[in-house]
């Protein structure tokens, strides 16, 4: 396994070049080659959706994408919500307004999760948001506070936004 | 309704307001530190290579091709490090009088191995991917044996053996009384009888376990994820042969527990062992199926309840058979739980005559320990499904066979025949809240009209009580009920010299809340802002030894710790208050955030002041006051706390396929007054969620020959958000006796309280049809199964079904059918 390919990511506006084994997988590439810890692994199975990151503008599970695939796109990790500032985005307020969190390990999922529903659905029911979210398992929530957030933050207009 | 008077104590007002919490930020950055998310210098990454065998002999071990492999530097067996161990994992219970045959368990297997994914070998390296590559190149020849699987089987003559050297699968038995429950039963005019399982299920926090060793001079510190990192040092200490003060362990951000993580696993003493044996940082993080394999499961009893009560549903006696399948080995804790729910076994009913008799049994399966609620919820839903059979048994409501039976409000404090003292409680005054919520007579209504409709829908009620707060020491400890250990809690509130103030907790959150709830304690006695108060936990060099979070302990124990601590620090900022402002200390009253003259509010001082007085002390500041601003409070509970509630469940249940679909939750839940009513609310929502997960999807199963069958998330299914309704939750506020702030736990309540309620709704429904009773879970298989069964039935009345038999109750069979697949949803 000692072949390497070389992969050109950006990540949240900045580009990151290296060389990899083609078996590696997204989350890894970003977790232990970039540094980007937020996002995280949860299960082997592609089930818990806590490695969720956006890839070319759609969510996708970094568990299961290789990060040869990756190759010449564009990622967003939950890092890169944040504004230039280091303000919150607004689906990261929302979370914590609504405590939708506990543990925080399926949050930066979550949240890339939300962000990425309403880029396709700008004003989901509650039946919408629980649906998108059957990919993202949280064990602490019971997932009412998440939904609330989802749902609040696309009420506040701007949970969509991806500033990086 | 009040938090009990102390001077001071309520002058902030942040105790009782839902104040966001301070641990978020960070969180929803991604900047958490979770251990996976560490990287220390020079670290070293190990893989385990673990047994496909339920119960084999190791023949041979071949590490030649794992140690040929370019980036590994170590490849060991049990008997390779069994220098590096002075001790095996410890079991602590050890309950006076009684023998508990205790296998020995190493971190890794010597010679054999008695479940499937026992660590046989580990390999060390330099890549995470090459270790996971090089543990496939150890060679490990099996000898295979017969594997145990079913519980009752295993008991029975002739069985195999999952101990040779035991000469049988019975651990011990365990057994209490109160009055006659023999006698009661001779004399009882109903009697009513049920096989109540309560299968197998897991934790599953999300985050996966991960732990690092990090040698630092002759000592090591063990970065992990746990919830108990001073007890996880006490362990260590006694496994690695080291004194305490050489051994560090920090819980950095955990990603949740559920009991998964109160426990000292083989790999945390494995990593901390190669770091010293190596030199160099080694981490070990789980994978999922690791996970459903290795960390240990919860619940798996069967119990044989026979109840006895009169004419009019007043139950006179209550006696329990209990076969506790624990798996091959203990962890640390496991025979212990399911006699953990003794205190309430019989639930908030005044039940005068009880007998409760456990059997453990030993089976080629990996250990069962504490899971949420532990013990507890086992309790919980065979007393409140009796209740309901009881009903129907007598012909009366869910609701009128509990108000026959509650403890009345006057009889608090209560003493159970076990003689353990329930501390307050009003169950009459949550059941009649609930009912506020939830009209009955209108359900009943809407139920007869959608059943024309055929829509078949059912409500289930369950008025639970709890034991929580562990706990009085001596009560629980090896002259009481045998653990090895104590349950009192410490805290440390330090003022610092401009004001602001960092408290240190024993316990260790995974996502409480104590960095707000514990915050807020403070402040309103330090007459400070939440935000100025930093709540640290976690780290066995940062503050004093302290037992951790579980069992629903940290706010009566470690909050009531803070807020004793704190009240210690008002105490001196008094003295020095007085002093400086030429007053007597006990006329300084804090009012405002103020410390100031009773009677002269334009002569006061502010903490921030008074800290600077504290330490660098002025001429007024008289010398026998010790200079800084620091307390310290070791607080041991006089008894348990119990929380109850009442709780109800509708659902709807499809005929036709068997899928049960939950439409409504009210939930009750009573834990004294409320520190942050918002962290209540999100533990009942996730704890209900939890329950609702075993009753209806959630199942570990092995197969006959001891194979996991549910070894992901793919086949462990647990609850999405497809899966849950919006939960209304309402609370009650008894106040605890026990301890100052009233305050009674509530991170397991939910879990309690729940898969009773779920497991009565779908009785409920489905009497049209003749079913009268069904074990968990609550599959579609399994109900749809029981509905084909009722209907085959040649118009024999409402038979006592005992559906599901054979399918997986004793863990193994069929795997549970889950929701919807999980996998689906809004990404790829």
């Amino acid at each position: 396994m000692s072949e390497r390919v070389p992969v050109r990511v950006v990540v949240n506006g900045e580009v990151h070049e290296s060389a990899v084994e083609p078996r590696r997988l997204l989350v890894h590439l970003l977790r232990d080659d970039i540094g980007l810890t937020g996002t995280h692994v949860g299960c082997d199975t592609t089930n818990c959706g806590a490695c969720t990151v956006h890839l070319d503008g759609e969510a996708v599970k970094s568990c299961t994408v290789l990060a040869v695939q990756a190759d010449g796109g564009e990622v967003t990790t939950v890092e890169g919500l944040s504004g230039p500032d280091g303000g919150l985005h607004p689906m990261q307020e929302a979370f914590w307004e609504h405590h939708g969190l506990q543990c925080g390990y399926c949050t930066p999922g979550m949240i890339m999760a939300g962000v990425d529903l309403l880029t396709r659905n700008a004003d989901p029911s509650e039946t919408d948001v629980r649906h998108a979210l059957e990919g993202n398992l949280c064990r602490c929530t019971g997932y009412q506070n998440i939904v609330k957030a989802i749902q609040s933050a696309a009420q506040a207009g701007r949970g969509a936004e991806v500033s990086a | 309704m009040s938090v009990t008077e102390q001077p001071g104590t309520r002058g902030e007002g942040w105790v009782g307001q839902a104040i966001r919490r301070k641990e978020d930020p960070p969180l929803i950055r991604g900047q958490g530190n979770y251990v996976d998310d560490m990287t220390l210098p020079g670290m070293l990454h190990a893989a385990i290579v673990r047994s496909p065998e339920a119960h084999a002999t190791i023949t041979s071990i071949d590490k030649a091709g794992a140690e040929e492999h370019p980036s590994v530097v170590a490849v060991l067996t049990g008997e390779d490090l069994a220098a590096d161990l002075a001790g095996p994992i410890p079991m602590v219970w050890s309950p006076p009088g009684v023998e508990i045959k205790t296998p020995e368990h190493w971190p890794l297997a010597r010679g054999e191995v008695k479940h499937v994914g026992q660590a046989v070998a580990v390999v060390v390296g330099s890549d995470r991917y090459a270790v996971v590559d090089a543990a496939e190149e150890v060679i490990v020849e099996y000898e295979p044996l017969p594997a145990v699987v079913d519980p009752e089987k295993a008991l029975e003559d002739g069985s195999s053996l999952v101990w040779d050297g035991f000469g049988t699968n019975q651990s011990h038995e365990w057994s209490i009384a109160g009055g006659d429950a023999e006698g009661a039963l001779r004399d009882a005019e109903v009697i009513v009888e049920r096989r109540v399982v309560n299968h197998r299920t897991a934790g599953a926090p999300i985050e996966p376990r991960s732990s690092i060793g990090d040698p630092r001079g002759d000592g090591v510190t063990l970065y992990s994820s746990t919830q108990i990192p001073h007890i996880a040092r006490f362990v260590l200490s006694g496994m690695l042969g080291m004194a305490e003060d050489k051994i560090r362990v920090v819980a950095p951000d955990v990603g949740g527990g559920f009991g998964a993580k109160l426990q000292v696993y083989g790999e945390e003493a494995l990593v901390t062992a190669l770091a010293r044996r190596l030199g160099r940082p080694v981490k070990w993080t789980e994978t999922r199926s690791e996970h459903m394999t290795t960390s240990h499961h919860g619940r798996d009893q069967i119990a044989y309840v026979t109840l006895g009560a009169d004419r009019e549903g007043k139950i006179t006696a209550w006696k329990v058979r209990h076969v506790c399948d624990f798996g091959a080995y203990f962890q640390i804790l496991t025979p212990f739980i399911p006699e953990l729910g003794f205190p309430v076994a019989g639930g908030c009913y005044a039940i005068p005559n009880m007998k409760l008799d456990f059997v453990g049994v030993f089976t080629n399966k990996f250990a069962t320990d504490a899971v949420r609620g532990a013990g507890r919820p086992e309790q919980t839903h065979m007393v409140e499904v009796m209740m309901d059979q009881l009903a129907d048994e007598i012909g009366i409501s869910p609701v009128e066979v509990r108000r026959r039976n509650f403890i009345a409000k006057e009889q608090f404090p209560y003493e159970t025949p076990f003689g353990i003292v329930y501390d307050s409680g009003d169950y009459h005054g949550s059941l009649d809240k609930l009912l506020e919520h939830v009209d009955m007579d209108e359900f009943r209504r809407e139920q007869a009209d959608l059943r024309e409709k055929g829509v078949y829908r059912g409500i289930g009620l369950s008025t639970y009580v709890e034991v929580c707060g562990l706990a009085p020491s001596r009560a629980v400890g090896p002259q009481g009920v045998g653990l090895q250990a104590a349950f009192w809690e410490s805290a440390v509130v330090r003022v610092h010299p401009a004001g602001s103030a960092t408290v240190y907790t024993g316990t260790s959150p995974h996502g409480q809340g104590h960095d707000t709830g514990f915050a807020q304690i403070a402040a309103d006695r330090l007459g400070l802002d939440p935000a100025n108060v930093e709540v640290l936990h976690g780290d066995t060099d940062q503050g004093p030894m302290g037992w951790g979070t579980y069992g629903s302990r940290s706010l009566a124990v470690g909050g009531e710790s803070v807020g004793r601590a704190a009240l210690k620090v008002q105490e001196k900022a008094k003295r020095i208050c007085a002093a400086m402002l030429e007053a007597a200390p006990e006329d300084i009253e804090l009012t405002d955030g103020k410390f100031q003259v009773r009677g002269s509010p334009d002569k006061a001082m502010t903490m921030v002041e008074i800290a600077g007085a504290a330490h660098i002390p002025p001429q007024e500041l008289p010398t026998d006051i010790e200079p800084g601003l620091e307390e310290t409070s070791f607080y041991d509970p006089e008894n348990f706390v119990f929380p109850f509630g009442a709780h109800a469940c509708v659902v709807d249940v499809d005929a036709e396929t068997g899928k049960v679909e939950v439409v409504r939750w009210v939930a009750v839940d009573d834990c004294g007054p409320a520190i942050n009513p918002m962290l209540i609310d999100g533990q009942v929502h996730g704890g209900v969620t939890h329950g609702i997960g075993q009753a209806l999807y959630e199942q570990i199963v092995y197969d006959d020959e001891g194979q996991l069958v549910t070894g992901s998330f793919v086949d462990y299914a647990l609850p999405t958000a497809s899966e849950v309704p919006m939960f209304e939750t309402d609370r009650t506020e008894t106040p605890s006796p026990v301890n100052q702030l009233g305050v009674k736990g509530v991170g397991e309540a939910g879990t309690i309280a729940a898969s009773p309620a779920v497991v009565n709704a779908v009785t409920d429904a489905l009497k049209p049809l003749g079913i009268t009773y069904m074990n968990m879970p609550l599959t579609p298989m399994r109900v749809w199964q029981a509905i084909e069964e009722a209907r085959g039935r040649d118009g024999g009345g409402p038979a006592r079904t005992e559906q599901g038999r054979d399918v997986g109750e004793h863990g193994q069979g069929a795997a549970g059918s889950g929701p919807t697949s999980p996998g689906e949803g809004g990404a790829p």
